[in-house]
């Protein structure tokens, strides 16, 4: 079957034979985290308290070119006393297969409230970091970013 | 297990906060990636990593998929006393790796 015989270019076969093959892409890419199972994952980490905006800095570039390694760094306004200090720095993401990047637990030895790392992205997603502080506060602070090239491609 | 490149000041004031870098060579295989046969490849993270300074924990991480293979870190710590700081990795393989730097405080 020749396309020059048929300038409307498609059977309705075709069509559907196309829109199966397109939907079977779709269904074997692996499970996927969404906005609503990165929430259970903040919930799970916050238990139910407030998350408030604000004392924290997400770091991270807004346009990435390779999503297998994104410097990120957080830090958290914060005295470091034994009295009032960072317990811990949660990460979390949308599109990744999992909704959790990693959880750093800070002293009050650590002076400033500071952590770098390199992640990985699967997609442009939001980022969020939540900081847990000495009296059991929530913090956090959100990042857009677009990812060019995502992680998880190469296979 | 592997390389590692840690990062800490030979000297330092007493009470200066210090800044500390750990990298290690790992696959960081996230368990999500098929190989070229199609099957999945076993999942080999590096779970947990712990810094201690003279046998006191002052900062560690849950690491999970979506950290960057050879993972790094850097953090900061409060200069208290010369000795050592140690830092530990463990990996899903039950593997795990310690290495040491010295540190004098003055």
């Amino acid at each position: 079957m020749s396309r020059g015989a048929k300038p409307m270019g498609a059977t309705r076969r075709e069509v559907l034979a196309a829109g199966a093959g397109a939907f079977s892409l779709i269904i074997a890419r692996p499970a996927s985290a969404t906005p609503e199972s990165m929430a259970e994952a903040i919930k799970a980490f916050v238990g139910g308290a407030e998350v408030r905006k604000g004392k924290v800095a997400l770091e991270i570039p807004p346009l990435v070119e390779n999503g297998n390694s994104v410097p990120l760094k957080v830090s958290v306004e914060s005295p470091m006393t034994p009295q009032d200090y960072v317990k811990t720095i949660a990460i979390f993401n949308e599109r990744n297969p999992q909704p959790n990047v990693a959880n750093f637990h800070l002293t009050p030895r650590a002076g400033r409230a500071e952590v770098s790392t390199r992640i990985r992205l699967g997609d442009s997603q939001n980022i969020i970091a939540i900081a847990q502080l000495s009296d059991d506060t929530f913090w956090s602070d959100t990042a857009e970013l677009i990812v060019t090239l995502p992680a998880c491609v190469e296979s | 297990m592997a390389r590692a490149l840690i990062n800490v000041p030979a000297t330092a004031k007493r009470g200066a906060v210090i800044e500390i870098k750990a990298l290690i060579s790992h696959p960081m295989e996230t368990g999500y990636r098929t190989g070229v046969d199609g099957a999945l490849i076993p999942r080999d993270i590096i779970k947990r990593f712990i810094c201690t300074y003279n046998g006191e924990e002052i900062f560690s991480v849950d690491l999970f998929p979506a950290v960057a293979a050879n993972p790094f870190f850097a953090f900061t710590t409060i200069a208290t006393e010369s000795g050592l700081i140690a830092f530990r990795w463990f990996d899903d393989k039950g593997r795990a790796q310690l290495e040491t730097a010295k540190i004098t405080v003055e």
